[in-house]
């Protein structure tokens, strides 16, 4: 059992307020992902859970525990940096056995619980190198194993993956989301790499200027974001967004004027929008409304609501990324690998209004009337996807 | 013989060698020149005061040298001098390095006033200690021990190698604390970190992660301390003289007092080098030590 709770935690350095009141919870055996841009204070929110740096405000709770006054070493839990930040001098086992040498245990006993770590990371053949002699992902896994050898409660990552190259980072993110199902251990993660959140979270806290702007699974954040930031940070490549002039609302959705004339009713709860406006306003003064669709979302239609010149194309093979000027927008679309068109050529295209989000002037998103069926998945339902039960 | 590097220049061969060659030359004969000129002069009878005395001596200076009890009393104090103000300055330089590198107010300054006294010249801090310093009537530390009620200690004839002793650890104890210093600068502070993840107090960080850190940068200041040591004159010739009697005479006092007091040119340059032998046998083992630290 390890679970965690923030209670309106704060962090100011001199003037500057870098967490700005965060209530998180995180439950036993999670896989929880803290993502968002640099300086969002994503890493900062961790040091404060580790304890290598005080909460300015709020409470950390481990396991119904306030932990604010505990040090870190006696919190329960570990910590692999983006560094690795090894001990040069000592050796991989060394390095692993570091926290029971502290704590006294003796020899043998360390040996032997280093060995069965080393077992599990395929360390066994580099327990006597020092980590100047490894490679970046051996240096990694030690790193890992020098966290599971503590049998924390909760696993703490920093950044773990980012200075390993493309190949290796593949192959460490499938071995991470293994071992927290072998370990069942409750671990929090902290990436500016979205893919490894998709990847890997039960559980996704996106941060953005030191408050939580959604917290979720990966799939209803990429499906029903709460608003128009992590519409545009959650999903690659970013979201389009198009401003759209409101026509009317009625409980089928809302009706809005596309750039270019083109119209289209978004199937979407219109009620936070009125709520917004007072009742009398005159609907042309309605505050603007922003549409925001997928670039997998636009789909190549003749009879499509939009159109626009084909100013770069990149090709992948699998699929073809299309750069279209509409006017002072420049829109991304992603179709097929083998569309033939040329740079210059105008197209037309569309979408499926349930597929499109709407944003109202102050960044919220309207909620969809329908729930994505997927919107409910866990990464648990992935692991387990012989389980029939788990799309029903 | 002509090698071609990696990088597409060629090693050796006439061509590089001519160009070589003028400086390899001036900076051989800089060396082989007074060497050798040592060398001749340690077998020969070169006594200014007795100037009808030349000729081939063999190895007699040596002799004479070997057999004079004040050759391995000046071997002595020049070990003692060597190994305590390298004992001082290391283990002094390393604590002051981490009280320097914690976050205080007017921390600049005082890193400042405490690397000071190595810019000050090695007669001028002599003197100092030996006139306001360590004076029996006027000096600072009698009258320390005047206001607690003790006697005052004449340093210089009561305490005479502790004194050299500190004085000379007092001038490198901030070009240790200096080197140390930054070489603590550039310690990852993700270990530090990591290590009190780990469960480390500030005592297990120090000599788990800090000192194994800074061994490499201890070396080096053995190194160049030990270089520097071995031939410490100054501050035994304006505080003592080498006494009372040969209590701080070190080799190279020894060797000025043979050559210049003496006027015996062939018993100082046998001196010499044995002063050169005793430096190498040094030098062996510390480079041996100082390359394996330097390797890891």
């Amino acid at each position: 059992m390890a679970t965690l709770q923030l209670n309106n935690i704060t962090k100011h350095f001199g003037d500057t307020a870098v967490i700005k009141g965060i209530d998180l919870e995180v439950n036993d055996r999670e896989f929880v992902v803290f993502v968002g841009p640099s300086g969002c204070g994503k890493s900062t929110l961790m040091r404060i859970i580790a304890g290598l740096e005080s909460a300015t405000d709020g409470d950390i709770v481990i396991d119904g525990q306030r932990m604010n006054d505990v040090g870190p070493a006696d919190r329960g839990l570990a910590m692999v940096f983006q560094s690795y930040a090894l001990y040069p001098h000592m050796t991989v086992e060394g390095n692993m056995g570091f926290s029971m040498r502290l704590a006294g245990v003796p020899k043998e006993e360390r040996r032997a619980k280093v060995l069965e770590t080393a077992k599990i990371l395929q360390l066994e053949p580099l327990l006597d190198r020092k980590p100047k002699a490894l490679s970046g992902g051996q240096r990694q896994r030690v790193a890992i194993g020098r966290a599971i050898v503590r049998n924390p409660s909760i696993f703490l990552f920093d950044e773990p993956l980012s200075n390993l190259d493309a190949a290796l980072r593949v192959q460490m993110r499938i071995e991470l989301a293994r071992l927290h199902e072998k370990l069942n251990a409750t671990m929090i993660y902290v990436t500016h790499d979205q893919i490894e959140a998709m990847t890997m979270a039960d559980k996704i806290v996106v941060l953005h200027d030191g408050v939580v702007e959604q917290v979720g699974s990966p799939m209803a954040l990429y499906h029903h974001p709460a608003n128009r930031f992590v519409a545009g940070f959650i999903g690659s490549p970013k979201m389009n967004f198009f401003d759209v002039e409101l026509i009317s609302t009625s409980p089928e959705g809302v009706q809005v004027r596309l750039p270019g004339g083109g119209e289209c009713t978004v199937p979407v709860n219109a009620q936070a929008l009125e709520n917004a406006s007072s009742e009398n306003t005159p609907i042309e003064s309605q505050p603007a409304l922003e549409l925001g669709i997928r670039p997998e979302h636009l789909v190549l239609d003749e009879a499509g609501a939009l159109s626009g010149q084909i100013e770069v194309l990149e090709r992948l093979g699998g699929q073809t990324s299309l750069y279209v000027r509409m006017g002072d927008l420049l829109v991304t679309l992603m179709t097929d690998g083998d569309v033939a068109y040329r740079v210059h050529e105008t197209i037309r295209f569309g979408f499926a209004p349930e597929r499109a989000h709407l944003f109202a002037a102050d960044g919220r998103a309207l909620p969809s009337l329908a729930q994505h069926p997927l919107a409910g998945l866990t990464r648990h339902d992935n692991r387990t996807s012989g389980d029939a039960e788990a799309l029903a | 013989m002509t090698k071609t590097r990696a990088s597409g220049r060629t090693v050796g061969g006439l061509r590089t060698l001519s160009l070589q060659a003028p400086a390899v030359t001036l900076l051989l004969l800089w060396m082989i020149i007074p060497l050798g000129m040592t060398i001749w002069f340690s077998f020969q009878y070169y006594n200014l005061l007795m100037p009808g005395m030349s000729g081939f001596a063999g190895v007699e200076n040596y002799e004479y040298l070997l057999t004079d009890p004040a050759l391995w009393k000046a071997m002595g104090n020049t070990l003692l001098l060597v190994g305590w103000v390298l004992a001082i300055t290391v283990v002094g330089g390393t604590l002051l390095a981490v009280l320097f590198q914690q976050d205080f107010a007017g921390r600049g300054i005082a890193r400042v006033l405490a690397i000071s006294p190595f810019f000050v010249m090695p007669t001028v801090s002599a003197l100092v200690w030996k006139n306001m310093m360590m004076h029996p009537s006027n000096g600072v530390l009698a009258w320390l021990a005047n206001s607690l009620g003790l006697p005052a200690v004449d340093w210089f004839s009561a305490l005479p190698l502790t004194s050299i002793v500190i004085i000379v650890a007092w001038q490198w104890l901030p070009f240790a604390l200096l080197i140390l210093l930054t070489a603590m600068q550039s310690l990852d502070e993700d270990q530090v970190e990591a290590a009190r993840m780990d469960g480390a107090g500030p005592i297990a960080i120090f000599f788990f992660i800090t000192l194994p850190h800074l061994k490499r940068a201890i070396s080096v200041v053995i190194m160049i301390e030990m270089i520097f040591l071995l031939t410490i004159f100054a501050e035994i010739f304006v505080t003592t003289s080498g006494g009372p009697g040969l209590a701080t005479t070190n080799l190279a006092y020894l060797i000025y007092m043979r050559a210049l007091l003496d006027f015996d040119v062939g018993v100082a340059s046998a001196g010499g080098v044995i002063a050169i032998i005793l430096a190498n046998i040094v030098a062996i083992f510390l480079v041996r030590m100082v390359a394996k630290n330097l390797e890891d």
